[in-house]
């Protein structure tokens, strides 16, 4: 299916560079880092889910011998602007700033203290000798809680975000009710409400509605390593090492988060060569890494080492928002979908707005195309942990709670699994997501200009991707089985569609050619588990036709005069970044030659760059004559257009070898998206309510293949992770006293090794390249959770019926109360259960 | 209840070498000692700080607490300190005693269960998450039980003989234990005391801050099966969120002496519904003598779940129990 392109790196199977590293244990994380004088920070959380603290006595803490430093919410900078955190365009704001220590912590288990002493047994001894004095605030764990008469809010200023402040939404009378019913309303003012085409005219035309409401909790992101950072002073830099998922786009936020102007965070350098998984929770670094910062600057530059336990990590470590969801949707007897129905209302804990609810709509119609719908979203502020994006935000959300409802669809209109998705599939070039914002188009209009549209993909190859993965999994045979038992085991098979946002363009790449010959790529991708830092260098070794053997990646501190980079999220680098190292290989490759050309004469273009050599030259003899030439070759000179990190970069390096940097300028018309359908096959013990993943299939769009070992990880591991959060993984509150109750991995519950299938699960990829980007190569280090997830959920319910799953997770509890009485039994709308 | 919740703090470290040595030491420090074994559960309330005796006797350096040894009457002696893995690979214990194998087989995890003791298991304090958190509840020595409020999460609590506490006992090996009918052998500076595995569990109404009999300055030296139920048809099964590292939602342990398609003696005991592991002596009376049989397994299923009574959230344990039961004594149960 593919298009024939020889590639001899591009599609290969390699080993990472960091692989060594990573098996024999060599590989430093954050924690391993241990430097002269290096005192460790522990913290004192809020106990309350929200509180003034009206005094901190630390005079007891301070006298103990081995204490070195204290600070309170007193000590921390306050930003003095709003933050935009995170990954994508979507909607944030926030009018209260997180900062690392609160003086008014807004959820339990929120840092209000830290002390920095000569040992871990000295800070936690000084940590239960701090005396607080609380104030105890009106609170509220539950959105829907919140939502409803009399209900508290989680800030003074109110309960929602009407983006940019925060106001109060109370439920009247009729909404109440149709809560009561156990329905989330269709509110007509919510602060997010959009439609396309009239979807009342079209669901009386619905041969079939679908009307339900859903709940989808909130999820830890769970890395295995916590954020843990050492940092320490030297002559006025801050020298931070650091959990990250990106280095390139945390030296601003750490510059920010400690008090740093925005023209002095050139003085921060972070280094993070490796990072034991994001999952969004660490893109742009962590709050929290200011802590050790303050710590060492009241400590006099001495490194401060802060280890974060695992229930730490379970407080600040970031979580998805949970989402009610109330869906209506119309279908034709065919399957076609003509209308979506929606309300969305998302936890979003107490700080920044998050874009969750507000995705799940456009991922709506990325994935179904539907012919009009109206959608409505209310971001709601608890005092629990703050959220943010993690691993698909929205599309996870939208996979899990809207694919079941397609699968019952399915059935009650006897259209196959896979046919109904195709139906609905959309293709290249169709338009997805919100229509454009109302103060467009009216701008358009005055100034005389045609309407802006809907955005549209680059390209979708969704149908294919169902077939292929049809194929694979051998849906036709394997459907038969559904249903079928034996003694108590009944077999489920589904099928679960995901697609997320899959690259960013306008990043910057850096290459040097140094006079030992090799090609060091200096990048400021962060290295957090996908392979991307190393992935991405691929497409410089295909443009110079050179050995793998020949490559330097040069990565993980900001010291390390690396180019700026797309954040490590959103699934932007695969696309950013074979771009931008595309840009800088033809600028290294054109120089190569021009060089060549004024050495050995004749024309630059007649000179082959292949091997190592560009004619018969070595890239070690072009870095020499690239110093001895000067100007643009060795860095002297540069394109204005680069980013600033990366121009910095390139003058540090300036004079050391054959320099190409380049902007990504390649043209791109429309939005990249990636797509994942995945085929689950489970087996349900109807007597005990356990279910287990038999087998596993994920088929994806992704475009260009560029490390096929990387795509299976991210394929399957997005998948294991999708299946967590719909089976056992858990996020549990104490609505009584707002303290958060599941915060260790053996309450929690997040998938291991040994709940994924003993076969070798599959997976497959259309390889259709991108037309709209040079190397073809899309995105997907998130559609893959969205799958998985849809597919479990689908799997199941075609074992046990359509009507007793609206809850997630759908533990073996859930599932045998509900075979026993024969009827839904579950929390019904209550958050965090 | 500490601010705290990590770093262990400070105590004073005894690594005896011999039980006797032990014995004295726990005595000497009773007032505020701790037995380590594998570490699962101590580590947990140390590194919380949410218990913290001023001594720690690590029992890894006593070789007599270890291993397996064949008994002349044909059963075996288990020393208290002997790894779960070596009980779930040990021949003689898998050929006659396969349903002790199958629950430490199916405890927590494999690393977990080649550093977890079967002493330890049996031992170990309950999981309720409030009790856990540090939080001052009857069992910590305060006047509520925070798991049973009306907004109380307790999904993994008690169906029967709650008092005051609503915890549960979250051994996989202690049903399987009393189905044996193990002998819990205990030492301390008095000397040795046998107590029956059915009559080590206790629940609250006799001791609200203790899960078995033993008192500070007791020793759990070793565990011994008798030959009683040796090649019985044994089934084991635990029923838990996620494969590995989770304890019991509920899990059953039963011993079937059956005789022409007839149940002659049974042991029918279920955990995790509890305080303590439930020996369902109702069952076994009303099952004896009777044919195995599906309408026996249906009927026995639901005399198991008689009394419960069922929390906010805990109300699925009842099927689940009732299941668990029938299917365990129904003729083809194989675990």
């Amino acid at each position: 299916m593919a298009e024939e392109k020889k590639y001899k790196y591009i599609g290969q199977l390699y080993q990472l560079n960091d692989l060594v590293a990573k098996v024999t244990g060599r590989a430093k994380y954050a924690e391993d880092f241990r430097a002269e004088g290096m005192l460790f920070a522990k913290l004192l959380l809020s106990p309350m889910p929200h509180a003034r603290i009206r005094r901190i006595d630390t005079s007891a803490a301070m006298a103990l011998p081995g204490v070195v430093a204290i600070i309170t919410g007193e000590d921390m900078p306050k930003p003095d602007a709003p933050q935009a955190l995170g990954e994508g365009p979507a909607q944030r704001a926030n009018t209260a700033p997180e900062v690392a220590i609160a003086s008014e912590p807004l959820y339990q288990g929120e840092p209000i203290a830290a002390v920095a002493a000569v040992d871990e047994l000295t800070a936690a001894e000084a940590v239960q000798l701090l005396k607080v004095e609380y104030e105890p605030l009106p609170w509220v764990v539950d959105a829907i809680a919140s939502l409803r008469p009399g209900g508290a809010n989680a800030r003074a200023e109110g309960n929602v975000w009407k983006v940019p402040q925060v106001a109060e939404l109370k439920f009247n009378a009729e909404q109440v009710a149709e809560l009561d019913a156990g329905r989330i309303p269709m509110i007509d003012d919510a602060p997010t409400t959009w439609s396309i085409g009239d979807v009342d005219a079209a669901l009386k035309q619905a041969d079939l509605i679908v009307d339900e409401t859903v709940v989808h909790q909130s999820t830890g992101h769970q890395a295995l390593e916590p954020r843990t950072a050492m940092a320490y002073w030297q002559n006025g830099k801050l020298y931070l090492h650091g959990s990250t998922q990106s280095v390139a786009r945390t030296r601003s936020t750490v510059a920010q988060w400690v008090g740093f102007k925005p023209e002095e965070e050139d003085q921060v350098i972070v280094i993070s060569e490796y990072t034991g998984g994001g999952f969004g929770g660490k893109i742009p670094g962590a709050q929290s890494m200011a802590i050790p910062a303050v710590l060492s600057k009241k400590a006099g530059g001495r490194p401060v080492q802060m280890r974060i336990s695992r229930e730490e990590e379970n407080y600040i470590g970031r979580a998805r928002p949970g989402i009610h969801l109330r869906a209506r949707i119309g279908f034709r007897k065919d399957g076609r979908i003509i209308a979506m129905d929606m309300c969305a209302i998302s936890d979003c804990g107490p700080y920044a707005n998050q874009g969750d609810a507000g995705t799940l709509g456009s991922t709506a119609t990325a994935l179904y195309n539907p012919e009009t719908i109206r959608f409505r979203a209310i971001s709601v502020l608890t005092n629990t942990p703050p959220r943010v994006a993690q691993r698909a935000p929205g599309g996870e959300q939208a996979s899990a709670m809207l694919e079941p409802l397609i699968s019952k669809a399915g059935r009650q209109l006897g259209v196959d699994q896979v046919e109904i998705r195709k139906i609905n599939a959309p293709s290249t070039g169709s338009e997805f997501g919100a229509p454009p914002p109302a103060a467009a188009v009216a701008a358009a209009k005055a100034a005389g200009r045609p309407a802006p549209g809907r955005t549209f993909f680059t390209s979708c190859h969704l149908s294919e991707a169902l077939d292929i993965g049809a194929k694979t999994f051998n849906w036709e045979e394997r459907k038969k089985r559904n249903g079928q038992r034996v003694g108590t085991k009944v077999t489920g098979v589904g099928v679960g569609l995901g697609t997320y946002t899959a690259g960013s363009i306008n990043m910057d790449g850096l290459l040097l050619i140094r006079p030992d010959g090799k090609v060091y790529v200096q990048t400021g991708v962060g290295n957090l588990g996908t392979g991307s830092v190393h992935d991405t260098a691929r497409v410089v070794a295909e443009e110079l036709d050179t050995p793998w053997e020949h490559f330097e990646i040069v990565w993980g501190s900001t010291g390390k005069h690396v180019a700026w980079s797309s954040p490590q999220a959103g699934s932007q680098t695969i696309h950013a970044h074979t771009r931008a190292h595309l840009a800088a290989a033809q600028d290294l490759k054109q120089k190569l030659q021009e060089i060549a050309a004024l050495e050995m004469g004749g024309r630059p273009e007649s000179y082959t760059v292949s091997n190592g050599r560009v004619g018969r030259m070595t890239f070690a003899q072009a870095a020499e004559a690239a110093i001895k030439r000067g100007g643009k070759f060795d860095g002297h000179e540069m394109p204005k257009d680069l980013n600033g990190m990366t121009k910095a970069s390139v003058t540090a390096l300036a004079g050391q070898g054959l320099i190409a940097a380049a902007r990504d300028n390649f043209p791109r018309k429309g939005n990249t998206q990636s797509w994942v359908a995945s085929f689950a096959e489970v087996e349900v013990d109807v007597e005990t309510g356990e279910y287990h993943l038999v087998d596993y299939c994920a088929a994806t769009d992704c475009g260009t293949v560029i490390n096929p070992r990387g795509l299976a990880a991210q394929l399957h591991g997005g998948g294991v992770q999708g299946l967590g959060h719909v089976r056992s993984q858990k996020w549990v509150y104490d609505q009584r006293y707002g303290v958060s109750l599941a915060n260790r991995f053996h309450y929690n519950k997040p998938p291991t090794i040994l709940d994924v299938p003993l076969t070798e699960m599959k997976w497959a990829a259309v390889g259709i390249p991108d037309p709209q980007t040079p190397i073809g190569a899309k995105g997907i280090g998130e559609p893959a959770i969205c799958a998985g997830a849809a597919a479990a959920i689908c799997a199941l319910t075609a074992a046990i019926g359509d009507d007793y799953l609206r809850r997630t997770p759908a533990t073996p509890s859930m599932i045998v109360a509900c075979l026993d009485a024969k009827k839904r039994i579950d929390e019904g709308l209550v958050s965090h259960v | 209840m500490a601010t705290i919740h990590d770093v262990m703090p400070a105590f004073e470290l005894f690594q005896p070498t011999s039980i006797d040595d032990a014995v004295s030491l726990l005595q000497r420090h009773r007032r505020s000692v701790w037995a380590l074994a594998g570490g699962l559960d101590s580590f947990d309330w140390l590194k919380d700080r949410n218990k913290r005796p001023s001594v720690i006797i690590d029992l890894s350096g006593i070789e007599p607490l270890r291993g397996i040894k064949a008994l002349p009457d044909g059963g075996v002696e288990i020393g208290a300190t002997t790894t779960l893995t070596e009980i779930a690979n040990n021949a003689v214990i898998k050929e006659k005693f396969k349903l002790l194998a199958d629950a430490a087989g199916l405890v927590a995890s494999p690393q977990i269960r080649n550093q977890g003791t079967l002493g330890g298991n049996v031992s170990q304090d309950t999981r309720c998450w409030y009790y856990r958190s540090g939080w001052t509840c009857y069992r910590a020595g305060g006047n509520i039980c925070y798991a049973d409020t009306p907004t109380s999460i307790n999904r993994e609590h008690a169906l029967f003989d709650a008092n005051r506490c609503v915890a549960v006992n979250p051994s996989d090996t202690a049903p399987a234990l009393i189905a044996l009918d193990a002998q819990m052998v205990i030492r301390n500076t008095e000397g040795e005391r046998v107590v029956p595995a059915e009559e080590f569990f206790i629940g609250p109404a006799i001791d609200i801050t203790r899960m078995t009999v033993m008192h500070p300055g007791d020793l759990l030296t070793s565990i011994r099966i008798p030959a009683t139920w040796a090649g019985a048809k044994f089934y084991f099964e635990k029923v838990r969120d996620r494969q590995v590292w989770d304890f019991p939602l509920v899990n059953v342990a039963t011993a079937l002496k059956v005789s022409g398609g007839n149940i002659q003696e049974s042991r029918v005991v279920v955990n995790a519904v509890a305080a303590h592991p439930m020996r369902l002596h109702a069952v076994e009376a009303a099952i004896k003598g009777k044919a195995q049989n599906e309408e026996t397994a249906s009927m026995a299923g639901e005399l198991a779940i008689q009394g419960n009574q069922p929390l906010a959230h805990n109300g699925y344990k009842i099927p689940l129990m009732r299941n668990l039961v029938k299917r365990a004594l129904r003729a083809e149960a194989t675990s």
